[in-house]
This record gives C-alpha cells, structure tokens and sequence, in this order.
C-alpha cells in the first residue's frame, strides 16, 4: 500500500503559499490571552504541492468508479454521472455565493432551485417540496417529523411506523430517531406486503407506512393501491421512500399510488456523483394538506422576485444550517432538464430493460429469489454455491478480479446469501453480456474449484482484510511516537 | 440528451430475449390504472442549449470571488488550493460510493482514515468519524449521541451564543423525543455565555452542554473554565469548533470537550450557497461505539499488508436498523476528501499561518472601524475573525450603500437577536486585501 501522508514529507515542507500581510504584524498576545491558545501545533503532514499530487493519484488508482467500472450495486442505481452536470455547476456564479447574501444578489440561483422544486413535483405527482435534507436519510426523518406534527395537530401524535421486512435500514433507523416504536411487516410468498398481516397490524396508533416502491426485491408492489387505502382508513399516512425511484420515470408516479409524502435520493435517481459516499440530497415533497410542516425557509416567488421565506409557524424546523446541498441540487436540476420528458421516460424504460436483460442472462447460473418480472434490479440467492462452501461475500470478492464492481450483498435481509443487481439504464448491452459471461465463469468455478474463492480477490492492491479484526482492535488514526512541545503563540509568519 | 447507450437494435435484441414485443410492454409490472398518462416535463436540452441556460443564471448573482464579502457566520470564504479541486475532481473518487467492499476501496478507505487522523489533530481528541452532513446536523447528533451516553438525563444545555440556526437544528432532531432543552442566555458586554446563570442551570438530570468556539460573535469562550464546571456535575461538553482557528486556538481536547463537532466548510470546500458541506464529529475514545456515521478503521490482508475497512459497523442502521446509533448512511464522503487534501496542502506550518492572518486581518479591521465615528464593538471579549459592530447610522442605509459599491456587506444580527438591533456582524478572512479593507472603512466613513 501507499505510505499514508504523516509517513512522507519532511520538517517545514509545504504545498502552498499565503500573500505577505500588507501591514505590520502584532504579537498574538496583543489580540488574545495566552490560555486560549493552542499549546502544541497540530501534526499536519508537511509535504510540498507534487507529493500531495501523487499522493493521491496514487490512492484514486486503488478504487473502483462508475468511470472505470460497471458498478451493479443495488438499491445504489449507480448511473453514469454526465460531465457537463460539473461544468454547468462549477462556475464561481454558483460556486462562490455566501448562503446569507441578500436576495437580490442571488436571483439566479433562487430561480434553478425553485424550478427545481416545480418540475420534481410533476415527476413524482406532489404539490410542494423542500429541498434541504442533505441526503435520502435525513429526508425520510424530515417526512416522519411531519407525520408526527400532521398527527400532533390532530391530537395525537401516535406511536408506530410500519416498514416491510424488506426495507432500507434507514427506513427503522429513522422512524426510531422520531421516537416511534417500528413494526415490521412481513412479505408473503410474492415479495410484496402480506396484506392480511397488514391488515391485521393496523390501528388507530399507526401513524404511517413507509414503503419502497419498487420494493428492495426490484418487484413493484402492484398492491399499492389497496395499501394505501387500509393505512388511509385508519388515518394514517404513506411515506414513499425514493431510493428506488429510477424505473418508475415518466412511467408512474408515487403521487398518484396514494403517497402523501416522498424523499428522493438526487445521487440515485438524478445521477449526482455519489462522491465515495456523499454529498448527496433528499428533497422531501408532500401533498397541498402536509405543506404546512414542510422545514423552513422555503423559496417564494413574490412578484418578479425570488425570496427565502421563513415565517412557517407549523413548519417542523431545520435539517441543515442553510438550503441544503445547493452545488448536488443544482447537478439534479442539470440532468432533469438534459433528459426532458422523452429522456426521462427512456431512462425508465431502460432501467426496467437492462434489470430483465441480465436477470434472464444470469438466472441458468444463480436461484433467483423471486423469479418474475422485475423492475430496476432483481436479487440473487448464493444457495446452490454455498452448498459447495461459496458464499455471496466469496463471489462478491472475485468479481473484483474481474474489475466489476460487486453488487449489493446479504440484502435484503430475508433474502438468504443476497445478491442484490442493479445495472442502471446507462449500461450497454455489451457491458450486460461481459457481466454474464463473469458470472458464467464463476459459477463453472464454483463448480470446478470451490478452494478458489478462499483467496478472492487476487489483483486487487490488497487481500481480503481481516473486518473482525478491525472491529476488535479499533486502530481509528495513525499515531506518532513522540511530539515537541511548541507553543503556537510563538510561530512568526 | 440522455446517456443510454443501447441503439435502437440493442434494444429489439433484448426485448426479444426477454420476450417482450415492444418497449412500451417494459411498464408490465405496473397495474394499468396506476401509468402516467400526461408528464408535463418540457423537452430535453441540448449540452450546449443547458450550459447557456446554466451561464445565464450564474450571471444574475454575485460572486464572492469578484465581491469582496465580510460574510462569515458558519460559511466562509477561504483561499482554496489550486491542488484541491484538481484532486477531487478526479472522477475515480467523485464516481465512487460507499466503500462497502473494502478491497476495491482502499484509496477512498485510506484518504478517509487520513481524513480521521487530520481531524483528531486538529480537535485534539482520540476519534474522528468519517464525517457527517453539516455543521448543524453535526452538533444535533452530537447531542444525541450524549443523550444515549448519558441514559436517563433528559435534560439538555445551549448557549445561546450557538449559531442560531444549528440550535434551530438541534430543536428540530430533539423535536419527536421527551427531552428538555435550556438556553444559556449571554452577558450582554460580553458577547460570551453568561457563566452564572450556566451555573443555575447545572442541576442533575442534565446530560450534555453545546458551545461554540468562538462563538457566533465571534467571540472566545472561557472553554475551560465551562468544561470544569460541567465535569463537576458529570455534565457532557460538546464543543461546536470553527476548524480554521484551531491553527491558533486551544482545541477541544485540550479543555476537555467530549465530543467535538462543527462545519468543515472552511477547510476547502467552496461557500455554495450554503451547501454541500461536512460536519465533522471527533470524541473521547470510551464513546466511539456510540459514535454516529461511518468510521474507517485499519487492519491488514491474510499476508499481513496494511488496509483499510469500514469498522464497528454494528452500530449503524444497515445492520441495527432501529437500534442504530442514528439513521446516516451516505454521507459527505467527497467533501471529507476536499477537507484532507486541503489540511495536507496547507501542513502544519500553512494551518497556523491561516489561522494567524485571519486574527491578523480581522483585528486591523476592528480597530480602524470602532475608530469611527458613530461605530463602536458591541462586545469587549476577545475574537478571532469575526466581530460584533454597533451603529447608529441604520443597518439598512450602511447595506444600500455597501451595495451601491459593490460589497457584500456584514450580516445584520437584529434578525437573529431581536435585541442587537443596530448591530453587524462582520468576518474577515485572508482573502480579504488591505485596500479592500480600507475601502470598507472608507464607505462606512462617509
């Protein structure tokens, strides 16, 4: 591996130089009292401009990429992220803007954002939405404050969420962090919500559903229609969580299923680059009756002007300091408007082709866990390989080898040895073949040589790692042996 | 424009092998009565017909590059790099997600758990995480993440000299849950938490205390002193800390901060109308299986090489669900990157540098405005970059004018703080110029 930062470089190197101060300087003493300060400096690297360069060249040559790689990670819809969604954004008329200049300063910014807003709304068939939440998480917590202030309004906050068995672990996660008890519900024999179970479930305490349609199995949950009537009978609400919106574009929307509030994932659905793990966005859009609780401020058109507003008293509050991730929102905005209706719509229907394509391709080799149609992504169960001791994690590290991106595994969680794959609408049929090919050849291997796998992957820059390992003996920073004690008062520039 | 690349042939090809005659049969799944029949999207643009659109937009706004701006107050305008965005740009991190499998990461693992080292460094505490979304989201699970060390304490502490918006946060996360949570008023000379009323306020059930370092005047807490009173109660202190004064300021684990959060907008990563920016969260080493957000850890391969892997993940929601320590799961990855490669090009030298011009430029500023007629510093307690100035000239006729020039002028507090009706809050930083300055001074003058 690459030596980290701390172990290159040497005493006093730097990778930058600051302008000379224009006037005389004072001693720090002159401006802050000696106890405020910093006692030792903090141990930096101290490399020059080049080793930063190949430093992390270096380290971007050991990850795998949508750009270099076919990425199938389910539930992830790990598109390709188009380049001029970059150049549209990165101009220091958007990058460069303080979150509090006044609002005549940044009309056009307010303008793409409130567009933004309009044309989200006609995709997923709501009247208002929010753009604030920074990620698909902290978007499905926002919707459940609003559930609860919705129910708090009517008297009675109630005191559980219903999510599927197959649902995201946010989808708990934040159900819990809005202080509801979660209850699951069970799939039934067809991967979709057991309606009697739910049914039996429902009751003046539920204050909502959450669901993800497609589901996390890639199937659509056709029964969506009767759902929504049983959780609107007892008054409660539906919750569409959007990580899987990407199949359903110009083709169906959550609005119109009997959703009353959504998030969306900007970094699944709208191709902004997932970054290793963020930024991303979770716009949140609700029904007229919900708008209310959306979180504050909101954008307004007043007349030719656009203004922040944030007199909401029923609004649930704030998520973040400012707007939201505006440079990720702005990219989304790009790509809505790049697409149109005809590109979107094709974005769907390609999604749906591609999932079928593989699925077909690859279910001689694999059980598929539900084998019917499915919409953006379908699961695999490792059972016949595991049977000769390969597990969905022994396939997931040889695919590596072959330079594929492994999909998605051990979820969901009532899918024994998951496989989850999802290809996304921007993948070539040839790239679709190669990937059957792959896992033809690793089925043969499973096969021929189960021992293989033991040390999969073996061109990757390191072996498998020892995860147990890591979790037992947490090393979580790189440490120094020794450190000189200089006050920072002291330095002189 | 849309980025399929299946032609027309591809697509007969694979319709046929999964035996479906045409492409509108692909809606199957979906029940009749639920397809859309009218999408009243507009038409696709062209690259070039967006990036005109794009440009046009970009045009109506000012830029703090060509506006000088004494905007700070959680967002601000630092000197980036050249190095910075080059590196980050390189599409093998930005087209990346979360390093799940470890093997085909190692260079996003590795720049992380550099990320966490920086960040511990920095703050100096034991354990960083691998960032979370803001400045404000940050503190609010910080407050959380006490509350859950703290079982059985329902009561939470804020200053009110706490970013006004990170305690709207705060309020909004804590909003579902039984707990209380107190504002510590501040003393009006002083601009800094009032430490005798923090001492009523410390009775028993308190779990944790937030505040910010320097505060949103701008000014220097007494950290310590607060850290100690607190710790004679058990009390949690979280510390909300501007990362660029710790080139110059005691850090957080140097007065006994427990948890550490903040905005690491500063280091790096481009003001963006507010957003994307990272909170970054660093604590005590006894609270990390209480810690929020992903962590990378070190370990080593079956031949004993270093690697790098997600670590003490039993605490998150995909393997926890409701248990989990939160519900994060992506989170600013890209910014974490900009924020390491930023400390790394600045080093250890360019860090107190920054830190030292900022205090530097801030302080010339100060002095010459309160010399002023008609301007005076609200609060007399010491400051790093951003100070509190009173007038009685009317906000609003000094912002028309500092408009009319061109500036982007201090932020108004009365907002914010119905009391500090007059008041501005400005931040200079070292890419503010001396003629800049004086030009400021000039307009103000007049």
């Amino acid at each position: 591996m690459r030596p980290l930062l701390f172990e290159i470089g040497s005493t006093g190197r730097r990778g930058t130089s600051l302008p000379a101060l224009e006037f005389p300087r004072k001693e720090v003493s002159s401006f802050l009292p000696f106890h405020l300060l910093r006692k030792n400096p903090p141990e930096l690297p101290e490399v020059s401009e080049l080793d930063v360069v190949r430093h992390y060249t270096s380290l971007s040559k050991k990850n795998f990429s949508v750009d270099a790689n076919f990425y199938p990670l389910g539930s992830c819809t790990m598109k390709y992220n188009p380049k001029v969604n970059e150049d549209v954004v990165k101009q220091i008329g958007f990058l460069n803007l303080h979150p509090y200049q006044e609002e005549e300063t940044v009309q056009g910014v307010l303008e793409l954002l409130y567009n933004l807003e309009k044309i989200l709304c006609e995709i997923v068939g709501v009247d208002e939405f929010c753009l604030q939440p920074a990620a698909g998480a902290q978007g499905e917590f926002t919707g459940l404050l609003i559930m609860h202030a919705y129910h708090s309004d009517r008297g009675n906050p109630r005191k559980k969420i219903l999510v599927p068995d197959s649902s995201h672990g946010t989808n708990p996660a934040s159900a819990a962090l809005c202080g509801y008890e979660v209850i699951q519900v069970k799939s039934n024999a067809r991967g979709r919500v057991d309606l009697d179970e739910l049914r039996r479930l429902l009751d003046q305490n539920v204050a909502g559903m959450m669901l993800t349609n497609p589901n996390t199995l890639g199937l659509f949950e056709d029964e969506v229609s009767e759902i929504a009537k049983l959780v609107h009978e007892v008054e409660g609400l539906l919750y569409y969580d959007g990580a899987n919106l990407n199949p359903l574009l110009g083709m169906a929307r959550p609005g119109d299923m009997g959703f009353d509030i959504v998030h969306l994932n900007t970094h699944k659905t709208f191709s902004t680059p997932h970054g290793g793990g963020g930024p991303g966005a979770g716009p949140v859009g609700v029904k007229k009756f919900l708008s209310k609780y959306l979180p504050t401020p909101r954008i307004v058109q007043e007349k030719e002007l656009f203004r922040i507003k944030h007199d909401f008293p029923k609004s649930v509050g704030k998520l973040t300091a400012f707007y939201g991730n505006t440079g990720v929102l702005l990219r989304a905005y790009a790509y809505i408007r790049s697409l149109g209706r005809e590109g979107l719509l094709r974005t769907g229907q390609h999604a749906i082709l591609n999932a079928n394509y593989l699925l077909k391709g690859l279910k001689t080799f694999y059980e598929v866990a539900y084998p019917e149609m499915c919409m953006h992504e379908f699961v695999l169960t490792a059972t016949r390989q595991k049977e000769k001791g390969v597990r969905a994690l022994d396939i997931a590290k040889r695919l590596i080898d072959f330079g594929i991106h492994p999909p998605t595994i051990y979820f969901p969680l009532i899918v024994p040895e998951a496989m989850m794959i999802e290809p996304t609408e921007t993948e070539s049929r040839q790239t679709l073949d190669h990937f059957i090919e792959v896992m033809k050849t690793i089925a043969k291997e499973v096969e021929e040589n189960p021992t293989l796998f033991r040390q999969a992957p073996m061109s990757a820059p390191v072996r498998r790692l020892d995860e147990v390992w890591a979790a037992r003996h947490p090393v979580l920073k790189w440490e120094k042996k020794k450190r000189d004690e200089i006050p920072v008062a002291s330095y002189s520039a | 424009m849309d980025y399929i690349s299946n032609t027309p042939e591809d697509e007969k090809i694979m319709l046929d092998r999964i035996s479906l005659r045409r492409m509108e049969d692909i809606c199957q799944p979906i029940p009749e009565a639920l397809r859309l029949k009218h999408f009243r999207v507009p038409s696709g643009l062209s690259e070039l017909e967006l990036k005109r659109l794009f440009l046009e937009k970009a045009k109506k706004n000012w830029n703090t590059a060509e506006h000088p701006s004494y905007l700070g107050a959680g967002s601000y305008d630092h000197f980036i790099p050249s190095v910075v965005e080059h590196i980050v740009g390189r599409s093998d991190f930005y087209t990346s997600y979360t390093p799940y499998q470890a093997e085909a990461s190692q260079g996003m693992l590795q720049a992380i758990f550099e990320y966490q080292t920086m960040i511990a460094e920095l703050t100096g505490l034991d354990v960083s995480n691998a960032s979370l979304y803001d400045g404000a989201s940050s503190s609010a699970e910080a407050v959380l993440m006490a509350l859950s060390i703290q079982e059985g304490r329902r009561k939470v502490l804020v200053s009110k000299t706490v970013h006004p918006s990170y305690r709207r946060v705060i309020k909004t996360y804590l909003s579902a849950q039984s707990v209380e949570l107190l504002e510590i008023p501040y003393d009006p000379l002083d601009g800094r938490t009032d430490l005798k009323a923090l001492e009523t306020l410390l009775v028993n059930d308190v779990a944790c205390c937030v505040v910010q370092n320097p505060n949103f005047f701008g000014g220097i807490e007494e950290m310590a002193k607060i850290a100690e009173k607190l710790h004679a109660k058990g009390i949690l202190l979280i510390s909300v800390v501007y990362p660029i004064s710790l080139g110059l300021l005691a850090p957080p684990g140097e007065y006994g901060a427990d948890i550490a959060c903040g905005e690491g907008q500063s280091l790096g990563n481009r003001s963006l109308f507010g957003g994307p920016y990272l909170g970054f969260f660093a604590s005590r080493k006894e609270f990390v299986r209480k810690m929020p957000g992903r962590i990378v850890g070190q370990t080593h391969d079956e031949k004993g090489k270093r690697g790098f892997v997600l670590t003490l993940q039993t605490r998150e929601q995909h393997i926890r669900r409701e248990k989990a320590t939160s519900n994060i799961c992506t989170n600013e990855g890209l910014c974490a990157l900009t924020t390491s490669v930023y400390l790394a090009t600045l080093g250890k030298s360019g860090v107190q540098e920054i830190a030292d011009q900022n205090l530097q430029k801030s302080h010339y500023l100060s002095q010459r405005i309160s010399k002023l007629h008609g301007y005076r510093l609200r609060f007399r307690a010491p400051f790093f970059n951003e100070f509190v100035i009173e007038t009685q000239k009317g906000t609003s006729l000094l912002e028309k004018r500092l408009h009319q020039r061109g500036i982007l002028g201090p932020l108004p507090l009365q907002e914010f703080y119905p009391e500090l009706k007059g008041c501005l809050l400005f931040c200079v930083t070292e890419t503010r110029t001396k003629g800049e300055l004086d030009e400021l001074v000039k307009v103000l003058g007049l």
